[in-house]
């Protein structure tokens, strides 16, 4: 299923803190509708903390403070009576880890769905099908969807988290470096299905791999952390084949040469 | 030459230690399986149809046992009923809601303590309590109402324990497709830690089924009819088995052994039900 | 590439499937509960002391706990714990000589040296004797335990403390046992590979190093088998006797508190003197176990919190 809004992020002097320490400061970008934007950096530059900022999960570890704005299509997302849960429906995440649930693949797809109301068997059916045709896995499980998710291959487990998150259609996908975890063949898929995704729906990628970033996104945001004292911020964003041949800042072209890791 | 030495001294000590504690894991053992063995040879010759379906004769020393079982049924079936939902929705608080505090700690205090109440103050509890003061008198909701009072801590030590062991990965997973906290634990983590749930409930049971002492005071008559409403008072396993084999009048040990054996097999039969159960669902699920 | 398919907007905005009021009321629902365990708990106190009270104001918490005499039905009564107490001392006393080593080494040996075949079946075996209801122990005593005690001491009656104590101890060894073996287990391999590098048999690792690392809930596991002895009510009815005497040496038959309370509570009136007394005596009983479980607690969460994992 793909999004109907367009999708379209604003981010202005976002910050990020764990009580009293600052992690992430100062983020101010936009994410365009229907591309890919690449979020890179060292590990503990606050990609992922951003990322988790987008749909509120951040909300749920006690303890949080998220300043600045972000607007989703225009509208404050931590307004007053904007509601976290509802808000995840339309901005929907992949993980890491393949996480699907133990129980059926179709249990597995219409859970989201099943959630906003969704109750006749034949539009639960439709949505099954269109979510794993979108996810690339459909013709390979079509024939035995009461299979259990875990006995699934790593590869197939992601795609199936993916139909899983796109069941609810939300404009907005957010991917928590979802080929990490995965052999070189099934992360090629993963990476095959976000360029088919991305016509109609916004991605926003959290990437470690620089190579895997340079192929499928057409924006790019490096953030970097540079001391222990010093919350991360972003270094520079903009159009990934200008990031990747030629970048603005000293520290970006550090990092994609391979200066430090 | 005296580190060699030494070293023999210190293999005959590990020896001579594992020969001991051994020797006590292995002395556990072989009383276990005496206990049971004893039961099943003195009461195996008492078990017949008539034993388990018929109703006493001749003051208790013939017959059979029929209404101490379906008392000690109804009593089970009455401590799940209080039990467990209260015991299930405690642990779903302690393991999805509760924050870190002094409340909590309390309220855990609490439930370690009444894990080592003796079971004889509950008996008085109960019989102030549901006896007494809200006037149930003796009966078999009140013996129910008193024995799930004990069963509780079981329930919701295991309903935590359980809900613990469910990754957070899929509760990740729920909040992210946009479902409430309720919902996700409703739909995704108390599904998941059903068997564990279900397994540490049943041994619950299987030990309230086990007491006397609660029901002592609160529901039981060495001698009632079949229970037709939960005031009556009733007839049970436990109970039946300590009046038979210390005060009868006239002694009649085929009917207590028989009745020590019923009274075990039910309970080893629910917990190894349980278990194998659990097993079957853990085999599906691997973490 | 692909046409966004007719349905697209089928997947928005139907009727949430839970409503927000019934999550926001069951959600109440569970909070309460957690509230259960703490009102019960001191529901027990509460109720136990009501009913206590003209015990206190009649005899008074001294006397019970001091007086010689248990004459509940003559005229005019006496109603001294002591007897009911020394018996509960020597039936506990007699139960953890047998448990305490007996649990603690099969623990170790579970724990340390059991090949891993035999494991699994061992700690079934354990989970068998816990489920054994304590009437069919006092039954098995009945019937090996008295008359094994009665010849082989040369007593007139095999009803003793003694017997009972050693039937309470297996009773308790289940606990004991599972609990120590947890804290065993709960010993980072980490640190006995580390003693066995330095040259160190497999005992000595164990003694040196597990077992003080241990140490803590090996303690605890000990006082909830004390806990679990001083309650237990059903064994000590059947096997200890009936005598209202201060016993000397645990070859007497004795009383203990709970079995007192269980024995005399179907015959009291309800609301007179008597059943006041015999409230006040399981007040004792719930103060004494209140103390050892938090002890035990206590000491189970400093382990808990030292092994934070």
């Amino acid at each position: 299923m793909v999004g109907v809004g367009t999708g379209v992020f604003d981010l202005n002097d976002v910050s990020v803190a764990y009580g009293k320490e600052t992690a992430i400061a100062g983020v101010s970008m936009h994410i365009p509708s229907r591309a890919v934007t690449a979020l890179i950096g060292p590990s503990g530059c606050g990609k992922s903390t951003l990322l988790r900022c987008l749909n509120r999960m951040n909300d749920e570890i006690g303890g949080v403070t998220v300043g600045g704005s972000i607007k989703l299509d225009g509208a404050e997302i931590y307004g007053k009576d904007v509601d976290a849960v509802e808000l995840r429906t339309r901005v929907g995440m992949v993980f890491q880890r393949p996480n699907p649930f133990p129980m059926s693949i179709y249990d597995n797809v219409v859970y989201g769905p099943k959630t906003l109301g969704v109750r006749k068997r034949a539009e639960l059916d439709e949505i099954v099908e269109s979510s794993l045709t979108d996810a690339a896995l459909w013709t390979e499980v079509k024939g035995s969807l009461k299979k259990h998710a875990f006995e699934l291959s790593g590869g197939q487990q992601q795609r199936l988290c993916i139909a899983r998150a796109l069941a609810t259609s939300p404009e907005v996908l957010l991917m928590d470096e979802p080929a990490s975890a995965l052999d070189p063949i099934s992360s090629q898929q993963i990476e095959d299905t976000i360029a088919d995704l991305k016509e109609h729906i916004t991605i926003v990628i959290v990437t470690h791999n620089m190579q895997q970033a340079a192929r499928i996104s057409d924006q790019t945001a490096f953030m970097l952390r540079e001391s222990m004292d010093r919350p991360s911020a972003l270094v520079e964003v903009g159009d990934t084949k200008v990031i990747f041949t030629n970048p603005t800042d000293k520290r970006t072209e550090a990092y994609i040469t391979g200066r430090f890791g | 030459m005296r580190h060699a030495q030494r070293i023999r001294q210190a293999r005959l000590a590990e020896a001579t230690m594992k020969l001991i504690t051994g020797a006590c894991l292995f002395g556990m053992v072989g009383l276990t399986v005496f206990i049971l063995g004893a039961i099943i040879w003195r009461g195996a010759p008492s078990i017949s149809a008539e034993f388990i379906f018929a109703m006493p004769k001749d003051n208790m020393t013939a017959g059979g046992i029929w209404p101490a079982i379906v008392g000690t049924f109804w009593l089970t079936v009455g401590t799940a009923i209080f039990a467990i939902p209260i015991g299930v929705s405690t642990g779903i608080y302690l393991a999805e809601y509760a924050q870190r505090g002094r409340v909590t700690r309390i309220i855990r205090l609490s439930i370690a303590n009444m894990a080592g109440v003796p079971s004889i103050v509950y008996g008085l509890f109960g019989l102030s309590v549901f006896v007494m003061v809200l006037k149930f008198n003796q009966s078999l909701l009140a013996g129910a109402l008193t024995l799930a009072c004990l069963t509780l801590p079981v329930i919701i030590t295991a309903t935590e324990e359980s809900l613990r062991q469910v990754p957070s990965d899929l509760r990740q997973a729920s909040l992210a497709l946009g479902a409430t906290r309720l919902r996700t634990i409703l739909r995704v983590v108390l599904p998941a830690a059903a068997p564990g749930i279900v397994t540490g409930s049943v041994l619950g049971l299987s030990r309230a089924a086990g007491e006397t002492a609660p029901i002592l005071v609160t529901a039981v008559a060495f001698s009632a009819p079949l229970p037709r409403t939960p005031f009556d008072r009733v007839m049970a396993l436990p109970y039946h088995l300590y009046i038979m084999a210390t005060q009868a009048v006239k002694p009649a040990p085929h009917i207590v052994w028989g009745t020590a054996l019923v009274l075990v097999a039910g309970v080893t039969i629910m917990g190894v039900a349980a278990s194998a159960w659990r097993s079957r669902q853990r085999r599906r699920i691997r973490w | 590439m692909r046409q966004p398919p007719a349905s697209q907007s089928k997947t928005r905005r139907g009727r949430p499937g839970i409503s927000r009021t019934a999550d926001a009321v069951v959600r109440r629902l569970i909070a309460l509960s957690g509230l259960v365990a703490i009102l019960i708990l001191t529901g027990i106190f509460v109720f136990l002391a009501l009913n206590s009270v003209q015990a206190f104001q009649e005899v008074g918490l001294i006397a019970m706990l001091k007086g010689a005499d248990w004459y509940p039905t003559s005229d005019p009564a006496s109603f001294g714990f002591l007897p009911s107490e020394v018996g509960s001392l020597w039936v506990t006393f007699v139960a953890l000589l047998l448990c305490v080593p007996v649990g603690i080494g099969s623990a170790i040996y579970l724990s340390e040296f059991t090949p891993s075949g035999f494991k699994e079946f061992a700690k079934s075996m354990v989970e068998l004797m816990a489920a054994v209801p304590s009437v069919v122990l006092g039954l098995l005593g009945l019937a090996f335990v008295v008359p094994w005690v009665r010849t082989a001491l040369g007593l007139s009656s095999g009803l003793t403390a003694f017997s009972a104590g050693l039937v309470v101890g297996v009773l308790c060894l289940p606990t004991i046992i599972s609990i120590a073996e947890d804290a065993l287990h709960a010993v980072p391999e980490s640190l006995r590979q580390g003693s066995l590098a330095l040259g160190n048999t497999h005992w000595q690792t164990t003694y040196k190093v597990v077992v003080p690392a241990a140490s803590s809930g090996i303690f605890a596991a000990v006082m909830l088998g004390l806990g679990r002895a001083i309650g237990e009510t059903m064994v000590v009815l059947m096997l200890a006797g009936n005598s209202g005497l201060i016993i000397r040496d645990p070859f007497d038959a004795a009383r203990t508190l709970t079995g007192t309370i269980a024995g005399e509570m179907a015959e009291v009136v309800r609301g007179g003197l008597h059943f006041s007394v015999l409230f006040a005596m399981a007040l004792v009983l719930f103060a004494v176990t209140f103390v050892v479980n938090l002890a035990a607690d206590w000491v189970l969460e400093r382990q808990r919190r030292r092994w934070r994992r």
